[in-house]
């Protein structure tokens, strides 16, 4: 079998139409005939997207192999309907050097699973001192455009100015953690009420809000390009609002976590809703929405943040930071945004796949579904219910927040580069994706 | 009732109920024997993360008085510093045959997790956890307001009609926080008194009046003035500049104990610091109730053990 | 579910004249009575019986209250009781006769745990008990020395013993 012919799926949930894929590419749409050498994929009810893009991964590999790998995360990512993740620079060592972020890149190309994007550190060791390599980064094989220290704040302003004019010769983006260090010492969770009532230090909606505001005049003043991870406030949004309308060149991402959960959760002290920024109020998830309905907020990217059971399984202060997202990802958006109206297919492709794409500099799914661009398709079932549970998940940790919650939608294929990742709801075997992702790779430079 | 973890789940009755039964303990106090056999055979386990000498001593003996058989387990120096975990420890607690563990940690919600992780089936008792609770404080506390205010006659009597003005560091006091449910369930008018850096945030919901500044409150001439304790690092946090403008502007002076009216009661959950929040004057005075909230913590603890540990199995479920 | 009754409220008044008149004839010498009731009921016969025994000997008795929940030995079988109050009149019990008063006689562990407490107040000259209904099925080598009415029962069967002062009515009945 050398190609491939999805039958029947509604493109971008708009009009009914058959994908043929051969090498690597989208060969044709429309009304089509099986060939012999195809293998045919039913996809009656099933919308087409383009293969998702996350802009925040915490692939963990290398050194925190006993939660992620590169394997198990991209594994993960197929199974969410991603075809391409850009990792977060925290591993260990920290992602500040070419031989770093090119390991990691390899590591992906390998696999075959989906493209892996590194994420170059600003700061050596992300101590926010002296800026990484950028620009040998940025040479390297891996291509590397977007610099993050997530997990912590650029929040000397000087080193931030310099990083977005340094990066900004790269043609790169600075991917801001906003998070005003001394404000949140020792933060546990949003702070107001319920904090205080809970007795666990709070994580003030200012310290991330001001670190923004600071931001973005900061951008306009460098007239570089800004990206703010995770906006999880309604002030944060208003910040980003006003700069947008001043035409400063600043992008936003919000976590599908952000769009449904809220800070009630720490009420039972279970860990897995521990996640920074911590999860708010019900008036900041209504802002959120909003603001990416209305393109505030640009994309959704998942900070995918795998913890090994241990790092969960204690008393909330002791525990670590983060949730699994990649395959629970497209449900919410469907849960929260598709279902109450506020988003299209069509508009979710937009802030899934082209539009955090675009922020990283990465190619191929600007005119996605169309003839010639390089086949990265996810098959999604609208009509699937299910109640969300740690069976779901096919990376290497179990932090869900959603066990337990009904989700609508699921992932039934993934096609990433031309090769099938997921068919019928389940991963296909490593072994086949790898040696199915180098005869493309073969085919392509031959 | 299953555990006990935080003054919030305590209903009036419930709350009244503990403080009538701990009145039946203090009654056993001064019998020519103190032991009573209603714990015998049963497993009390102290799990303590936090050193506080005084609440282990009151729990060790509460739980003895009643028979019970006691571990205490210290964390210090134990395979916990060696980074076994609350799971691990609670697992090995438990498989030595806990029927109750009261626990002191530092961190928040410790005793909640203990209680609703699935990891053990034993009772737990919150002995304070972080700076979210302290229940069985706040129970001796009402005990000991009680017994002030009515004496012999207190069985069956909640807390209407008393003023309550609490003063400090209520940010971080566990202490507070439990009180301030207990006291209010119990029909108690509580105020709070902190400069705005040490009340926690959303303090405005809670029920309760609050002051920044002590004279107005202590003009509404309180039945029960307590004291919180004031760490001296708080001020290397700015939360105040000094110990000296604290003791000024929040410390129960000479002066302001003087000011007081006869029958106010002077609380302090101890340790104190002499000179900062409390000056010896009001310390060491007959209205001070330290030495009797001391006493009453064993009463308390033995009410609250003999409601856990003493029920059968099925009411467990 | 018919019950019977079994003694009406004559009949316990006469039963707890003649308990009174028993007591006052066993007693020995001088010694010092004191009646303490179990609770609730016990309690409620007991102040009774020592007003019948002042009437006939005017401040040789006294009347308290033994509360024994604390001593019981089911207490892991049976959901969690408030205890009731326990009064041991001023004088003590050391050297006294202290007659113990409870309303049924069953299986005896009610009164092994009332002299595992009695034990903790004091050392008496002589323990008594004085039960207003004795139904048998002892499962403790305890017999009483006062017995209002000796009422042989099967072991399915109800007794219940119901005062003025507590339940409104006064009778003691029997139901299968």
């Amino acid at each position: 079998m050398t190609g491939l012919l999805i039958r029947g799926a509604t493109l971008l949930g708009e009009t009914r139409e058959d994908i043929r894929i051969r090498g690597g590419r989208i060969a044709a749409t429309g009304r089509l005939n099986a060939e012999l050498d195809e293998r045919v994929i039913d996809a009656d009810g099933l919308v087409a997207l383009p293969g998702l893009v996350d802009l925040h991964t915490h692939l963990r590999e290398p050194g925190g192999e006993a939660s992620e790998t590169v394997l198990t995360g991209t594994r993960a990512a197929a199974a969410g309907g991603y075809t391409a993740v850009f990792a977060m620079a925290n591993t260990s060592p920290v992602a500040d050097t070419a031989g770093v972020v090119e390991q990691v890149h390899a590591l992906g190309l390998q696999h075959g699973f989906a493209t892996v994007r590194p994420i170059g550190a600003v700061t050596v060791g992300l101590e926010g001192e002296r800026l990484s390599e950028i620009g040998a980064m940025a040479r390297s094989r891996a291509e590397v455009r977007v610099f993050s220290d997530d997990g912590r704040c650029v929040h000397d302003a000087l080193l931030m100015r310099r990083a977005l004019e340094y990066v900004a010769t790269f043609d790169g983006v600075i991917a801001q953690h906003a998070q005003e260090p001394r404000l949140t010492e020792g933060a546990q969770m949003n702070e107001g009420a319920l904090s205080g009532e809970l007795g666990l230090a709070g994580w003030p909606a200012v310290a991330e809000e001001s670190i923004i505001a600071r931001d973005v005049l900061l951008a306009q003043h460098t007239g570089a390009r800004l990206h703010v991870c995770h906006v999880s406030t309604a002030g944060s949004v208003e910040v980003i609002r006003w700069a947008k309308a001043r035409g400063i060149a600043v992008t936003a991402e919000v976590t599908p976590h952000h769009l449904l959960l809220t800070e009630e959760l720490a009420r039972g002290y279970d860990a897995r809703f521990k996640v920074n920024p911590p999860l708010r109020r019900d008036d900041d998830v209504r802002a959120l929405r909003e603001a990416l309905a209305d393109g505030t907020i640009d994309i959704v990217a998942t900070d995918h943040a795998p913890h090994p059971a241990e790092a969960k399984e204690c008393t909330w202060a002791e525990a670590a930071f983060g949730m699994v997202g990649l395959e629970s990802a497209l449900p919410v958006l469907q849960t929260t945004m598709i279902e109450t109206g506020m988003l299209t297919w069509e508009q979710v492709a937009r802030v899934m796949s082209s539009a955090p794409a675009a922020i990283g500099r990465l190619n191929g799914y600007a005119d996605p579904l169309t003839e010639g661009a390089p086949a990265n398709v996810t098959l999604v079932d609208p009509a699937a219910r299910g109640t969300w549970s740690t069976g779901d998940l096919r990376g290497r940790s179990t932090n869900t927040p959603y066990a337990g919650v009904d989700l609508a939608g699921a992932i039934v294929s993934t096609v990433h580069g031309g090769v099938a990742t997921v068919l019928d709801g389940a991963l296909r075997p490593a072994d086949e994706v790898a040696s199915a992702a180098a005869r493309q790779r073969e085919a392509a430079r031959g | 009732m299953k555990h006990l973890l935080s003054t919030r789940d305590l209903d009036r009755e419930t709350a009244v109920g503990i403080l009538d039964i701990a009145e039946d303990m203090a009654r056993t106090a001064d019998r020519e024997v103190r032991k009573l056999p209603t714990l015998r055979g049963k497993t009390v386990v102290n799990l303590f993360f936090e050193d506080s000498t005084r609440t282990r001593l009151s729990f060790e003996s509460a739980a003895k008085r009643l028979s019970a058989d006691v571990i205490t387990f210290s964390a210090k120096g134990s395979s916990v510093s060696k980074g076994e975990s609350l799971k691990d420890t609670a697992q090995t607690l438990q498989a030595m045959g806990a029927d109750a563990i009261v626990v002191r940690h530092h961190g928040s919600g410790a005793a909640h997790l203990l209680a609703h992780a699935g990891w053990i089936d034993a009772h737990v008792l919150n002995a304070g956890d972080g700076t979210h609770e302290h229940p069985t404080q706040a129970l001796l506390d009402a005990f000991t307001m009680r017994q002030r205010r009515y004496g012999a006659d207190s069985r069956g009597r909640d807390l209407s009609g008393m003023r309550v003005v609490i003063v400090g560091d209520v940010v971080h006091s566990r202490v507070a926080r439990s009180n301030v449910w207990l006291l209010s369930t119990l029909g108690a008018e509580v105020h709070l008194v902190a400069p705005r850096t040490l009340l926690p945030s959303g303090v405005e919901s809670w029920p309760v009046t609050v002051h920044e500044h002590l004279e107005p409150a202590l003009a509404l001439d309180p039945d029960v003035v307590m004291m919180l304790r004031v760490q001296q690092e708080r001020m290397h946090a700015a939360f105040f500049p000094s110990g000296r403008e604290y003791a000024r502007e929040w410390g129960l002076t000479a002066e302001r104990f003087a000011a007081l009216g006869p029958d106010t009661m002077v609380m302090h959950p101890g340790p104190m610091n002499r000179g900062l929040e409390i000056s010896s004057a009001a310390a060491d005075s007959s209205a001070s109730t330290v030495l009797a909230q001391v006493t009453n913590g064993v009463f308390i603890r033995m009410a609250v053990l003999y409601l856990l540990v003493a029920g059968s199995s099925e009411e467990r479920a | 579910m018919t019950a019977r009754t079994v003694l009406h409220d004559a009949d316990i008044t006469r039963a707890l004249r003649r308990i009174a008149h028993e007591v006052l004839e066993s007693r020995r010498g001088d010694g010092r009575l004191v009646f303490l009731g179990i609770p609730t009921r016990g309690t409620v016969l007991a102040e009774r019986i020592q007003r019948l025994v002042d009437e006939i000997e005017p401040g040789t008795s006294s009347v308290g209250s033994l509360d024994i929940t604390l001593y019981r030995d089911d207490l892991a079988r049976t959901p969690t009781r408030a205890p009731a109050p326990t009064r041991i009149p001023d004088e003590g019990i050391d050297d006294a006769i202290v007659v113990l008063v409870d309303d049924v006689l069953y299986s005896g562990r009610t009164v092994r745990a009332a002299l595992d407490a009695l034990a903790d107040h004091g050392r008496p000259r002589a323990v008594r008990l004085a039960v207003l209904v004795d139904r048998g099925h002892r499962e403790l080598p305890i017999r009483a020395d006062f017995v209002g009415k000796n009422l042989p029962s099967s072991t399915s069967e109800r007794v219940s013993v119901r005062l003025a002062d507590v339940d409104g009515v006064e009778e003691v009945t029997i139901e299968p």
